[in-house]
């Protein structure tokens, strides 16, 4: 009886998870992807933008420099991402 | 028990079972298409954040914003203008 119900992992009677939860833990998933990928890129290139000679710490300028560029960056990011939206709806609109 | 009854309840239990089982399908499908969306923006970002961005300031001014959105939009124009030719050229070798 116990092997039985544990074979089933949620609580309802088909023993599925409905599609309603998948979904929720699909949509975090790639959510929580997209911040990587966009932290990673943005650590990339405002290392790149604020450190010049990397010394011992990081100083109070480059500290600032690596807080503007993330700002910018996310800016930037969002001026992409309406540009890349408006071309695609100008094909679209082609077809 | 309950699940046992589930399993008499089968044909109709399938056929309700292969449309979620669609609908899921359809409603991952969604979300692919606007993770990829996503992932093209940070490579555009990536390649025009180079282009378009000198110094990070307290700002996007107008150049750059205009910078990033013509940067979207030619780079677009060349991944055509590429795919283009390259079939062309494979095309013209098959001869």
């Amino acid at each position: 009886m116990d092997s039985f119900g544990s074979d089933f992992s949620s609580g309802s009677s088909s023993g599925k998870m409905d599609t309603g939860t998948i979904m929720e833990q699909v949509k975090v998933q790639i959510a929580v992807a997209n911040a990587q990928e966009l932290l990673q890129r943005m650590t990339d290139k405002c290392f790149k933008k604020c450190i010049g000679k990397p010394g011992s710490t990081l100083d109070n300028s480059e500290q600032k420099c690596i807080a503007m560029c993330m700002d910018r960056y996310m800016d930037a990011w969002n001026t992409v991402s309406r540009a890349y939206n408006s071309r695609l709806q100008r094909e679209r609109a082609r077809i | 028990m309950a699940d046992f009854s589930s399993r008499f309840d089968m044909p109709s239990a399938s056929s309700s079972d292969s449309a979620e089982a669609a609908e899921l399908q359809r409603l991952i499908a969604v979300e692919q298409q606007k993770a990829q969306f996503q992932a093209q923006v940070h490579n555009f970002t990536d390649v025009c954040w180079d282009k378009c961005v000198d110094k990070p300031s307290s700002k996007l001014d107008s150049r750059t914003e205009t910078c990033l959105v013509s940067c979207v939009e030619r780079f677009i124009d060349t991944t055509l203008a590429v795919t283009n030719r390259f079939t062309q050229m494979v095309q013209k070798g098959a001869h």
